[in-house]
Protein backbone atom coordinates (compact mmCIF):
# COMPACT_ATOMS: atom_id res chain seq x y z
CA UNK A 1 0.00 0.00 0.00
CA UNK A 2 2.85 2.34 0.85
CA UNK A 3 4.19 1.83 -2.66
CA UNK A 4 0.77 2.10 -4.29
CA UNK A 5 -0.53 5.29 -2.66
CA UNK A 6 1.01 8.69 -1.86
CA UNK A 7 2.57 8.46 1.56
CA UNK A 8 1.43 11.96 2.47
CA UNK A 9 -2.14 10.61 2.29
CA UNK A 10 -1.47 7.76 4.71
CA UNK A 11 -1.57 7.39 8.49
CA UNK A 12 -1.00 4.12 10.34
CA UNK A 13 -3.38 3.63 13.30
CA UNK A 14 -2.30 1.04 15.87
CA UNK A 15 -4.52 -0.96 18.21
CA UNK A 16 -1.65 -2.64 20.05
CA UNK A 17 -2.08 -3.59 23.73
CA UNK A 18 1.21 -2.50 25.31
CA UNK A 19 3.83 0.22 25.08
CA UNK A 20 6.43 -2.28 23.89
CA UNK A 21 4.29 -3.78 21.14
CA UNK A 22 3.24 -0.28 20.09
CA UNK A 23 6.89 0.75 19.87
CA UNK A 24 7.75 -2.33 17.77
CA UNK A 25 4.92 -1.81 15.29
CA UNK A 26 5.52 1.94 15.14
CA UNK A 27 9.18 1.28 14.36
CA UNK A 28 8.17 -1.26 11.72
CA UNK A 29 6.20 1.31 9.71
CA UNK A 30 8.73 4.09 10.17
CA UNK A 31 12.31 2.80 10.30
CA UNK A 32 11.66 -0.84 9.30
CA UNK A 33 10.99 -4.05 11.21
CA UNK A 34 13.34 -3.90 14.26
CA UNK A 35 13.23 -7.69 14.66
CA UNK A 36 14.36 -8.16 11.05
CA UNK A 37 11.85 -11.01 10.85
CA UNK A 38 9.20 -9.75 8.46
CA UNK A 39 8.74 -8.25 5.02
CA UNK A 40 9.50 -4.73 6.25
CA UNK A 41 12.97 -5.57 7.59
CA UNK A 42 15.32 -2.85 6.34
CA UNK A 43 12.45 -0.95 4.70
CA UNK A 44 12.04 2.53 6.19
CA UNK A 45 8.54 3.54 5.12
CA UNK A 46 8.58 6.71 7.22
CA UNK A 47 4.81 6.71 7.68
CA UNK A 48 3.10 8.80 10.34
CA UNK A 49 1.89 6.46 13.10
CA UNK A 50 -0.52 6.90 16.00
CA UNK A 51 -2.28 4.68 18.51
CA UNK A 52 -6.06 4.71 18.27
CA UNK A 53 -6.30 5.98 21.86
CA UNK A 54 -4.15 9.07 21.18
CA UNK A 55 -6.10 12.33 21.14
CA UNK A 56 -5.04 13.09 17.55
CA UNK A 57 -7.03 10.06 16.39
CA UNK A 58 -9.70 9.92 19.09
CA UNK A 59 -10.98 13.42 18.31
CA UNK A 60 -11.60 12.40 14.69
CA UNK A 61 -13.72 9.33 15.50
CA UNK A 62 -17.46 9.43 16.03
CA UNK A 63 -18.06 9.29 19.81
CA UNK A 64 -20.60 6.49 19.35
CA UNK A 65 -18.17 4.38 17.32
CA UNK A 66 -15.34 5.10 19.76
CA UNK A 67 -17.55 4.12 22.69
CA UNK A 68 -18.53 0.84 21.05
CA UNK A 69 -15.13 -0.14 19.70
CA UNK A 70 -12.44 1.38 21.91
CA UNK A 71 -13.62 2.78 25.27
CA UNK A 72 -13.42 -0.49 27.16
CA UNK A 73 -9.89 -1.18 25.98
CA UNK A 74 -8.91 2.44 26.68
CA UNK A 75 -10.03 1.87 30.26
CA UNK A 76 -7.82 -1.19 30.75
CA UNK A 77 -4.70 -0.34 28.74
CA UNK A 78 -1.81 1.84 29.91
CA UNK A 79 -2.70 4.46 27.32
CA UNK A 80 -0.28 7.08 28.64
CA UNK A 81 2.68 4.69 28.29
CA UNK A 82 1.48 3.63 24.85
CA UNK A 83 1.14 7.25 23.72
CA UNK A 84 4.65 8.03 25.03
CA UNK A 85 6.11 5.03 23.18
CA UNK A 86 4.51 5.95 19.85
CA UNK A 87 5.37 9.63 20.30
CA UNK A 88 9.02 8.69 20.90
CA UNK A 89 9.09 6.75 17.63
CA UNK A 90 7.51 9.68 15.76
CA UNK A 91 10.07 12.04 17.29
CA UNK A 92 13.02 9.86 16.35
CA UNK A 93 11.98 8.63 12.93
CA UNK A 94 13.49 10.22 9.88
CA UNK A 95 11.13 11.95 7.46
CA UNK A 96 10.00 9.92 4.48
CA UNK A 97 12.39 10.05 1.55
CA UNK B 1 -40.51 -42.45 34.58
CA UNK B 2 -36.85 -41.85 33.80
CA UNK B 3 -35.76 -38.27 34.15
CA UNK B 4 -35.45 -36.86 30.66
CA UNK B 5 -32.08 -35.17 31.00
CA UNK B 6 -28.95 -35.84 33.02
CA UNK B 7 -26.78 -33.22 34.71
CA UNK B 8 -23.31 -33.36 33.12
CA UNK B 9 -20.28 -33.03 35.39
CA UNK B 10 -16.54 -32.77 34.89
CA UNK B 11 -15.46 -35.96 36.56
CA UNK B 12 -11.77 -35.71 35.90
CA UNK B 13 -9.05 -33.83 34.04
CA UNK B 14 -5.47 -34.79 33.31
CA UNK B 15 -2.67 -33.12 31.43
CA UNK B 16 0.50 -34.24 29.72
CA UNK B 17 3.69 -32.36 28.92
CA UNK B 18 6.61 -33.59 26.85
CA UNK B 19 9.82 -31.60 27.04
CA UNK B 20 11.04 -31.69 23.45
CA UNK B 21 13.90 -29.23 22.90
CA UNK B 22 15.14 -31.33 19.98
CA UNK B 23 11.88 -30.66 18.13
CA UNK B 24 11.98 -26.88 18.56
CA UNK B 25 13.73 -26.62 15.19
CA UNK B 26 10.57 -28.10 13.63
CA UNK B 27 8.27 -25.46 15.05
CA UNK B 28 6.83 -23.37 12.24
CA UNK B 29 8.73 -20.17 13.00
CA UNK B 30 12.15 -21.74 13.66
CA UNK B 31 11.91 -24.06 10.65
CA UNK B 32 11.11 -21.18 8.30
CA UNK B 33 14.01 -19.17 9.70
CA UNK B 34 16.38 -22.17 9.42
CA UNK B 35 15.41 -22.64 5.78
CA UNK B 36 16.43 -19.05 5.17
CA UNK B 37 19.47 -19.03 7.45
CA UNK B 38 20.84 -22.46 8.54
CA UNK B 39 22.96 -20.94 11.32
CA UNK B 40 19.73 -20.32 13.26
CA UNK B 41 20.05 -23.96 14.42
CA UNK B 42 23.14 -23.02 16.43
CA UNK B 43 21.36 -20.03 17.97
CA UNK B 44 18.45 -22.25 18.95
CA UNK B 45 20.65 -24.93 20.42
CA UNK B 46 22.53 -22.41 22.56
CA UNK B 47 19.25 -21.35 24.18
CA UNK B 48 17.58 -24.72 24.78
CA UNK B 49 17.20 -25.72 28.41
CA UNK B 50 17.65 -29.14 29.96
CA UNK B 51 14.92 -31.50 31.18
CA UNK B 52 15.48 -30.82 34.89
CA UNK B 53 14.98 -27.08 34.33
CA UNK B 54 11.79 -27.69 32.36
CA UNK B 55 10.49 -29.93 35.15
CA UNK B 56 11.30 -27.35 37.83
CA UNK B 57 9.88 -24.44 35.81
CA UNK B 58 7.05 -23.05 37.99
CA UNK B 59 4.52 -22.50 35.15
CA UNK B 60 4.92 -26.16 34.14
CA UNK B 61 4.43 -27.19 37.76
CA UNK B 62 1.26 -25.07 37.86
CA UNK B 63 0.06 -26.63 34.59
CA UNK B 64 0.47 -30.09 36.10
CA UNK B 65 -1.16 -29.21 39.42
CA UNK B 66 1.89 -29.33 41.71
CA UNK B 67 1.36 -25.67 42.64
CA UNK B 68 -1.66 -23.40 42.31
CA UNK B 69 -1.39 -20.70 39.61
CA UNK B 70 -1.93 -18.00 42.25
CA UNK B 71 1.35 -19.12 43.83
CA UNK B 72 3.20 -17.85 40.78
CA UNK B 73 2.33 -14.28 41.71
CA UNK B 74 4.44 -14.50 44.86
CA UNK B 75 7.47 -16.15 43.23
CA UNK B 76 10.43 -13.97 42.22
CA UNK B 77 10.73 -13.40 38.49
CA UNK B 78 11.95 -14.42 36.05
CA UNK B 79 10.43 -17.81 36.73
CA UNK B 80 12.93 -19.55 34.49
CA UNK B 81 15.60 -18.90 37.12
CA UNK B 82 13.83 -21.46 39.33
CA UNK B 83 15.97 -24.36 38.24
CA UNK B 84 15.94 -26.31 41.46
CA UNK B 85 14.20 -29.57 42.02
CA UNK B 86 10.81 -30.40 40.60
CA UNK B 87 8.76 -33.55 40.34
CA UNK B 88 8.06 -35.28 37.04
CA UNK B 89 4.76 -36.63 38.36
CA UNK B 90 2.25 -34.11 39.66
CA UNK B 91 -1.42 -34.35 40.72
CA UNK B 92 -2.74 -33.50 37.25
CA UNK B 93 -0.20 -35.24 35.04
CA UNK B 94 3.45 -35.67 34.16
CA UNK B 95 6.22 -33.98 32.20
CA UNK B 96 8.19 -36.49 30.13
CA UNK B 97 11.73 -36.24 28.76
CA UNK B 98 12.35 -36.07 25.01
CA UNK B 99 14.10 -39.46 25.00
CA UNK B 100 11.03 -41.26 26.37
CA UNK B 101 8.68 -39.19 24.26
CA UNK B 102 10.42 -40.30 21.06
CA UNK B 103 9.80 -43.86 22.21
CA UNK B 104 6.10 -43.14 22.66
CA UNK B 105 6.05 -41.48 19.23
CA UNK B 106 7.22 -44.80 17.80
CA UNK B 107 4.72 -46.72 19.91
CA UNK B 108 1.86 -44.55 18.59
CA UNK B 109 3.06 -44.94 14.99
CA UNK B 110 0.61 -47.13 13.04
CA UNK B 111 2.26 -46.67 9.62
CA UNK B 112 5.99 -47.12 10.27
CA UNK B 113 6.60 -43.40 9.93
CA UNK B 114 9.23 -43.29 12.68
CA UNK B 115 12.60 -45.01 12.59
CA UNK B 116 14.69 -44.92 15.75
CA UNK B 117 18.36 -45.79 15.78
CA UNK B 118 18.87 -49.24 17.35
CA UNK B 119 21.18 -48.09 20.16
CA UNK B 120 18.81 -45.29 21.08
CA UNK B 121 15.79 -47.60 21.04
CA UNK B 122 17.59 -50.00 23.37
CA UNK B 123 18.63 -47.18 25.69
CA UNK B 124 15.08 -45.95 26.28
CA UNK B 125 13.44 -49.37 26.58
CA UNK B 126 14.01 -49.75 30.37
CA UNK B 127 12.48 -46.32 31.11
CA UNK B 128 9.48 -47.08 28.91
CA UNK B 129 9.05 -50.51 30.47
CA UNK B 130 8.96 -48.86 33.90
CA UNK B 131 6.33 -46.31 32.87
CA UNK B 132 2.99 -47.10 34.54
CA UNK B 133 1.04 -46.58 31.30
CA UNK B 134 3.28 -48.75 29.10
CA UNK B 135 2.02 -52.22 28.21
CA UNK B 136 3.89 -55.22 26.78
CA UNK B 137 2.16 -54.54 23.46
CA UNK B 138 3.53 -50.99 23.54
CA UNK B 139 7.06 -52.29 24.05
CA UNK B 140 6.62 -54.65 21.14
CA UNK B 141 5.54 -51.72 19.00
CA UNK B 142 8.72 -49.86 20.02
CA UNK B 143 10.73 -52.50 18.16
CA UNK B 144 14.48 -52.79 18.09
CA UNK B 145 15.31 -49.85 15.84
CA UNK B 146 17.42 -49.52 12.71
CA UNK B 147 21.10 -48.96 11.96
CA UNK B 148 22.73 -45.56 11.40
CA UNK B 149 23.43 -46.72 7.84
CA UNK B 150 19.72 -47.27 7.24
CA UNK B 151 18.96 -43.82 8.64
CA UNK B 152 21.60 -42.37 6.30
CA UNK B 153 19.97 -44.13 3.35
CA UNK B 154 16.48 -42.94 4.23
CA UNK B 155 17.61 -39.35 4.69
CA UNK B 156 19.37 -39.44 1.34
CA UNK B 157 16.27 -40.72 -0.46
CA UNK B 158 14.24 -38.90 -3.11
CA UNK B 159 11.36 -38.15 -0.74
CA UNK B 160 12.66 -35.95 2.06
CA UNK B 161 12.60 -37.49 5.55
CA UNK B 162 13.13 -35.45 8.67
CA UNK B 163 16.05 -36.34 10.93
CA UNK B 164 15.07 -36.51 14.61
CA UNK B 165 17.50 -34.93 17.06
CA UNK B 166 17.99 -34.70 20.78
CA UNK B 167 18.60 -31.34 22.44
CA UNK B 168 22.37 -31.79 22.11
CA UNK B 169 22.08 -32.17 18.34
CA UNK B 170 22.69 -35.91 18.16
CA UNK B 171 20.59 -37.70 15.55
CA UNK B 172 18.61 -40.60 16.96
CA UNK B 173 16.15 -41.37 14.19
CA UNK B 174 14.16 -40.05 11.31
CA UNK B 175 10.57 -39.40 10.33
CA UNK B 176 9.33 -40.54 6.94
CA UNK B 177 7.02 -38.92 4.45
CA UNK B 178 4.05 -41.11 3.51
CA UNK B 179 3.73 -39.98 -0.09
CA UNK B 180 6.08 -38.77 -2.81
CA UNK B 181 4.20 -35.60 -3.70
CA UNK B 182 1.23 -35.18 -1.33
CA UNK B 183 2.08 -32.16 0.85
CA UNK B 184 -0.50 -33.21 3.44
CA UNK B 185 1.43 -36.45 3.99
CA UNK B 186 4.88 -34.83 4.07
CA UNK B 187 7.15 -35.76 6.95
CA UNK B 188 6.81 -32.45 8.79
CA UNK B 189 2.99 -32.54 8.63
CA UNK B 190 2.81 -36.15 9.77
CA UNK B 191 5.23 -35.44 12.61
CA UNK B 192 2.88 -32.72 13.86
CA UNK B 193 -0.12 -35.03 13.57
CA UNK B 194 1.55 -38.01 15.23
CA UNK B 195 2.86 -35.82 18.07
CA UNK B 196 -0.70 -34.54 18.56
CA UNK B 197 -2.04 -38.10 18.69
CA UNK B 198 0.73 -39.32 21.02
CA UNK B 199 0.36 -36.53 23.56
CA UNK B 200 -3.44 -36.83 23.54
CA UNK B 201 -3.16 -40.58 24.13
CA UNK B 202 -0.83 -40.08 27.09
CA UNK B 203 -3.19 -37.51 28.64
CA UNK B 204 -6.16 -39.81 28.08
CA UNK B 205 -4.46 -42.93 29.39
CA UNK B 206 -3.44 -40.99 32.50
CA UNK B 207 -7.00 -39.79 32.99
CA UNK B 208 -8.58 -43.22 32.64
CA UNK B 209 -5.99 -44.93 34.84
CA UNK B 210 -6.05 -42.38 37.64
CA UNK B 211 -9.82 -41.96 37.63
CA UNK B 212 -10.18 -45.78 37.63
CA UNK B 213 -12.33 -45.77 34.51
CA UNK B 214 -12.47 -48.93 32.43
CA UNK B 215 -11.52 -47.83 28.89
CA UNK B 216 -14.28 -50.10 27.62
CA UNK B 217 -16.82 -47.89 29.41
CA UNK B 218 -15.97 -44.92 27.16
CA UNK B 219 -18.36 -44.82 24.19
CA UNK B 220 -17.40 -41.51 22.59
CA UNK B 221 -14.32 -39.29 22.24
CA UNK B 222 -14.17 -35.72 20.98
CA UNK B 223 -10.80 -34.42 19.80
CA UNK B 224 -10.47 -30.65 19.94
CA UNK B 225 -6.89 -30.31 18.67
CA UNK B 226 -6.10 -28.09 15.71
CA UNK B 227 -3.99 -30.44 13.63
CA UNK B 228 -5.30 -31.12 10.10
CA UNK B 229 -5.29 -34.91 9.69
CA UNK B 230 -6.09 -36.05 6.17
CA UNK B 231 -4.67 -36.37 2.68
CA UNK B 232 -4.74 -34.16 -0.38
CA UNK B 233 -8.34 -34.98 -1.22
CA UNK B 234 -9.60 -34.14 2.28
CA UNK B 235 -7.04 -31.96 3.98
CA UNK B 236 -8.01 -31.77 7.63
CA UNK B 237 -10.70 -34.43 7.20
CA UNK B 238 -9.92 -36.03 10.58
CA UNK B 239 -10.59 -38.16 12.66
CA UNK B 240 -7.90 -38.07 15.33
CA UNK B 241 -10.43 -38.78 18.08
CA UNK B 242 -10.83 -42.39 17.01
CA UNK B 243 -7.07 -42.86 16.67
CA UNK B 244 -6.69 -41.65 20.27
CA UNK B 245 -9.55 -43.89 21.43
CA UNK B 246 -7.97 -46.91 19.75
CA UNK B 247 -4.63 -46.43 21.44
CA UNK B 248 -6.26 -45.71 24.79
CA UNK B 249 -7.95 -49.09 24.84
CA UNK B 250 -11.43 -47.71 24.23
CA UNK B 251 -12.54 -50.60 22.05
CA UNK B 252 -16.24 -49.71 22.42
CA UNK B 253 -15.75 -46.09 21.37
CA UNK B 254 -15.87 -44.01 18.29
CA UNK B 255 -15.58 -40.25 18.11
CA UNK B 256 -15.10 -37.16 16.03
CA UNK B 257 -13.00 -34.01 15.85
CA UNK B 258 -14.39 -30.62 16.83
CA UNK B 259 -12.30 -27.70 15.68
CA UNK B 260 -12.54 -24.04 16.54
CA UNK B 261 -9.00 -22.73 16.88
CA UNK B 262 -8.38 -21.81 20.54
CA UNK B 263 -12.00 -22.27 21.57
CA UNK B 264 -12.21 -25.81 20.16
CA UNK B 265 -11.94 -27.46 23.60
CA UNK B 266 -14.81 -25.39 25.05
CA UNK B 267 -17.01 -26.08 22.02
CA UNK B 268 -16.19 -29.77 22.51
CA UNK B 269 -16.99 -29.56 26.23
CA UNK B 270 -20.37 -28.02 25.42
CA UNK B 271 -21.13 -30.80 22.90
CA UNK B 272 -19.92 -33.46 25.35
CA UNK B 273 -22.16 -32.00 28.03
CA UNK B 274 -25.08 -32.03 25.62
CA UNK B 275 -24.53 -35.68 24.70
CA UNK B 276 -24.36 -36.66 28.38
CA UNK B 277 -27.33 -34.46 29.28
CA UNK B 278 -29.43 -36.03 26.52
CA UNK B 279 -28.39 -39.48 27.78
CA UNK B 280 -26.92 -40.37 24.41
CA UNK B 281 -23.76 -41.46 26.24
CA UNK B 282 -22.97 -41.85 29.95
CA UNK B 283 -19.38 -40.67 29.41
CA UNK B 284 -17.64 -38.56 26.78
CA UNK B 285 -13.92 -37.82 26.81
CA UNK B 286 -12.72 -34.54 25.33
CA UNK B 287 -9.07 -34.62 24.31
CA UNK B 288 -6.72 -32.04 22.87
CA UNK B 289 -3.25 -33.04 21.74
CA UNK B 290 -0.27 -30.80 21.27
CA UNK B 291 0.53 -28.14 18.68
CA UNK B 292 4.09 -28.94 17.59
CA UNK B 293 4.09 -26.08 15.10
CA UNK B 294 4.00 -23.64 18.03
CA UNK B 295 7.36 -24.79 19.42
CA UNK B 296 9.80 -21.88 19.45
CA UNK B 297 7.15 -19.57 18.00
CA UNK B 298 8.55 -16.57 19.89
CA UNK B 299 12.15 -17.75 20.09
CA UNK B 300 13.51 -14.54 18.58
CA UNK B 301 12.26 -12.51 21.55
CA UNK B 302 13.72 -15.05 23.97
CA UNK B 303 17.10 -15.04 22.24
CA UNK B 304 17.08 -11.27 22.07
CA UNK B 305 16.54 -11.13 25.85
CA UNK B 306 19.13 -13.87 26.39
CA UNK B 307 16.67 -16.15 28.14
CA UNK B 308 16.00 -19.83 27.51
CA UNK B 309 13.61 -20.70 24.70
CA UNK B 310 10.57 -21.48 26.83
CA UNK B 311 8.32 -22.84 24.08
CA UNK B 312 9.99 -26.23 24.35
CA UNK B 313 7.13 -28.36 25.64
CA UNK B 314 4.25 -30.15 23.93
CA UNK B 315 1.01 -30.07 25.93
CA UNK B 316 -2.16 -32.13 25.93
CA UNK B 317 -5.36 -32.44 27.95
CA UNK B 318 -8.05 -35.06 28.50
CA UNK B 319 -11.37 -34.28 30.19
CA UNK B 320 -13.98 -36.79 31.31
CA UNK B 321 -17.57 -35.56 31.11
CA UNK B 322 -20.06 -37.87 32.82
CA UNK B 323 -23.52 -37.93 34.34
CA UNK B 324 -24.01 -36.43 37.79
CA UNK B 325 -22.11 -38.31 40.50
CA UNK B 326 -23.17 -35.92 43.26
CA UNK B 327 -19.61 -34.69 43.85
CA UNK B 328 -17.96 -33.48 40.65
CA UNK B 329 -18.44 -29.91 39.37
CA UNK B 330 -21.55 -29.36 37.32
CA UNK B 331 -21.22 -28.20 33.74
CA UNK B 332 -23.99 -25.61 33.46
CA UNK B 333 -25.17 -25.95 29.87
CA UNK B 334 -27.70 -23.17 30.48
CA UNK B 335 -24.73 -20.83 30.98
CA UNK B 336 -23.33 -21.27 27.48
CA UNK B 337 -22.02 -17.95 26.18
CA UNK B 338 -21.57 -17.59 22.43
CA UNK B 339 -19.96 -14.90 20.34
CA UNK B 340 -22.54 -14.76 17.57
CA UNK B 341 -22.10 -13.70 13.96
CA UNK B 342 -24.06 -10.52 14.58
CA UNK B 343 -22.08 -9.48 17.66
CA UNK B 344 -19.25 -7.68 15.89
CA UNK B 345 -15.52 -7.93 16.36
CA UNK B 346 -14.78 -5.46 19.16
CA UNK B 347 -13.32 -6.76 22.42
CA UNK B 348 -16.27 -5.21 24.21
CA UNK B 349 -18.75 -7.15 22.08
CA UNK B 350 -16.88 -10.42 22.54
CA UNK B 351 -16.58 -10.11 26.30
CA UNK B 352 -20.16 -8.95 26.66
CA UNK B 353 -21.36 -12.08 24.94
CA UNK B 354 -19.00 -14.41 26.79
CA UNK B 355 -19.28 -12.87 30.25
CA UNK B 356 -21.89 -10.13 30.79
CA UNK B 357 -24.76 -11.77 28.92
CA UNK B 358 -24.46 -15.27 30.46
CA UNK B 359 -24.08 -13.82 33.96
CA UNK B 360 -27.15 -11.63 33.46
CA UNK B 361 -29.10 -14.62 32.13
CA UNK B 362 -28.21 -16.63 35.24
CA UNK B 363 -28.90 -13.75 37.63
CA UNK B 364 -25.26 -13.57 38.72
CA UNK B 365 -22.93 -10.65 39.24
CA UNK B 366 -19.30 -10.47 38.13
CA UNK B 367 -18.18 -11.02 41.71
CA UNK B 368 -20.19 -14.25 41.98
CA UNK B 369 -17.58 -15.94 39.80
CA UNK B 370 -14.67 -16.96 42.01
CA UNK B 371 -12.24 -17.45 39.14
CA UNK B 372 -12.34 -16.61 35.46
CA UNK B 373 -10.32 -19.03 33.34
CA UNK B 374 -9.47 -17.26 30.11
CA UNK B 375 -6.46 -17.26 27.78
CA UNK B 376 -3.78 -18.33 30.22
CA UNK B 377 -0.64 -17.90 28.14
CA UNK B 378 2.53 -17.67 30.19
CA UNK B 379 3.61 -13.98 30.04
CA UNK B 380 7.24 -14.97 30.32
CA UNK B 381 6.82 -16.48 26.85
CA UNK B 382 4.86 -13.66 25.25
CA UNK B 383 6.25 -10.46 26.77
CA UNK B 384 9.81 -10.72 25.42
CA UNK B 385 8.31 -10.99 21.94
CA UNK B 386 6.21 -7.85 22.39
CA UNK B 387 2.91 -9.72 22.66
CA UNK B 388 2.12 -8.43 26.13
CA UNK B 389 0.59 -10.17 29.13
CA UNK B 390 -2.46 -11.79 27.53
CA UNK B 391 -4.27 -13.05 30.65
CA UNK B 392 -3.72 -9.81 32.54
CA UNK B 393 -5.24 -7.84 29.67
CA UNK B 394 -8.23 -10.19 29.57
CA UNK B 395 -8.77 -9.86 33.31
CA UNK B 396 -8.62 -6.08 33.06
CA UNK B 397 -11.26 -6.20 30.33
CA UNK B 398 -13.53 -8.35 32.49
CA UNK B 399 -12.99 -5.99 35.42
CA UNK B 400 -13.64 -3.05 33.09
CA UNK B 401 -16.98 -4.58 32.13
CA UNK B 402 -17.80 -5.00 35.81
CA UNK B 403 -16.96 -1.32 36.30
CA UNK B 404 -19.13 -0.30 33.35
CA UNK B 405 -21.97 -2.24 34.98
CA UNK B 406 -21.27 -0.32 38.22
CA UNK B 407 -20.62 -3.56 40.11
CA UNK B 408 -17.19 -2.25 41.06
CA UNK B 409 -15.58 1.18 40.84
CA UNK B 410 -12.73 1.83 38.40
CA UNK B 411 -10.43 2.08 41.40
CA UNK B 412 -11.33 -1.50 42.34
CA UNK B 413 -10.23 -2.93 39.00
CA UNK B 414 -6.75 -4.06 40.23
CA UNK B 415 -8.24 -5.79 43.29
CA UNK B 416 -10.85 -7.52 41.12
CA UNK B 417 -8.13 -8.73 38.75
CA UNK B 418 -6.06 -10.06 41.66
CA UNK B 419 -8.98 -11.85 43.29
CA UNK B 420 -10.79 -13.27 40.26
CA UNK B 421 -7.91 -13.73 37.84
CA UNK B 422 -4.58 -15.51 37.99
CA UNK B 423 -1.11 -15.24 36.45
CA UNK B 424 -0.76 -16.91 33.07
CA UNK B 425 1.07 -20.24 33.21
CA UNK B 426 0.13 -22.20 30.11
CA UNK B 427 2.46 -23.21 27.31
CA UNK B 428 1.47 -21.35 24.13
CA UNK B 429 0.13 -24.55 22.61
CA UNK B 430 -2.74 -23.20 20.53
CA UNK B 431 -6.08 -24.57 21.71
CA UNK B 432 -4.54 -25.86 24.95
CA UNK B 433 -3.82 -22.42 26.39
CA UNK B 434 -7.39 -21.12 26.64
CA UNK B 435 -9.39 -21.84 29.81
CA UNK B 436 -8.67 -25.58 30.02
CA UNK B 437 -5.26 -25.26 31.76
CA UNK B 438 -7.14 -24.18 34.90
CA UNK B 439 -9.62 -27.07 34.73
CA UNK B 440 -7.65 -29.34 37.04
CA UNK B 441 -7.41 -26.65 39.69
CA UNK B 442 -11.07 -25.76 39.10
CA UNK B 443 -12.21 -29.34 39.65
CA UNK B 444 -10.11 -29.59 42.83
CA UNK B 445 -11.36 -26.26 44.16
CA UNK B 446 -15.00 -26.91 43.32
CA UNK B 447 -14.93 -30.43 44.69
CA UNK B 448 -13.17 -29.87 47.98
CA UNK B 449 -11.73 -26.37 48.04
CA UNK B 450 -13.27 -22.96 48.49
CA UNK B 451 -14.51 -22.35 44.94
CA UNK B 452 -18.21 -22.09 44.14
CA UNK B 453 -18.19 -21.05 40.48
CA UNK B 454 -15.59 -20.88 37.72
CA UNK B 455 -16.27 -19.34 34.31
CA UNK B 456 -14.34 -20.83 31.41
CA UNK B 457 -13.98 -18.62 28.35
CA UNK B 458 -12.01 -18.92 25.14
CA UNK B 459 -11.65 -17.00 21.92
CA UNK B 460 -10.64 -18.31 18.52
CA UNK B 461 -8.88 -16.41 15.72
CA UNK B 462 -10.94 -17.75 12.84
CA UNK B 463 -9.66 -15.01 10.53
CA UNK B 464 -6.27 -16.73 10.39
CA UNK B 465 -7.78 -19.31 8.00
CA UNK B 466 -8.82 -16.54 5.55
CA UNK B 467 -12.42 -17.74 5.24
CA UNK B 468 -13.97 -15.03 7.39
CA UNK B 469 -12.84 -11.83 9.05
CA UNK B 470 -14.53 -12.97 12.26
CA UNK B 471 -13.22 -14.27 15.54
CA UNK B 472 -15.19 -16.68 17.70
CA UNK B 473 -15.71 -17.20 21.39
CA UNK B 474 -17.52 -19.45 23.81
CA UNK B 475 -17.91 -19.64 27.58
CA UNK B 476 -19.20 -22.17 30.12
CA UNK B 477 -19.85 -22.09 33.85
CA UNK B 478 -18.64 -24.76 36.24
CA UNK B 479 -20.43 -24.92 39.58
CA UNK B 480 -19.91 -26.76 42.84
CA UNK B 481 -22.10 -29.83 43.15
CA UNK B 482 -24.64 -30.21 45.96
Amino acid sequence: MAEQYPREDMVVVLGTPTAESSRLYALTVTEGDPSWAGALAGTPLGLPVYHVTEDAIKCQVSPEVYEEQVTLMEMVLDVADIADAVQAVRDSSAPAV
Amino acid sequence: MQQMTAQPVIRGVRFFLAHTPGLVRYGSKPSRDIDREPAVVDTLQAHLRGYADAVAYPPNQAFLGAIHPDTLGSLPTPWFRHTGCGERWAPHGEIMSEEEFYGWLKIADAFNLVSLEAGFAASIRPALAAHPLCTPADLEQLGTGVSQAELDARLAGDVPDLPIFLRDGSRIGCFHAAHEVDATLAADVLLENLACKTTAVLAMRTLLAQEHIDPLAIPYVLNSGEEAVGDRYQRGGGNLAKAVAEMSGCQAATGVDIKGFCCGPLHALAVAGGLVSARVFPHVVVVGGCALSKLGMKYRGHVQHDQPILEDVLAAVAILVSGDDGASPRLRLDSLGRHTVAAGPSQKAIFQQLVSEPLQRLGLGFGDIDKYATELHNPEVTEPAGSGNVPLLNYRVIAGLAAMRKEITPAQVPDFVAAHGMPGFSPTQGHIASAVPFLGHAVDGLRCGDLQRVLLLAKGSLFLGRMTQMADGVSLLLERNG
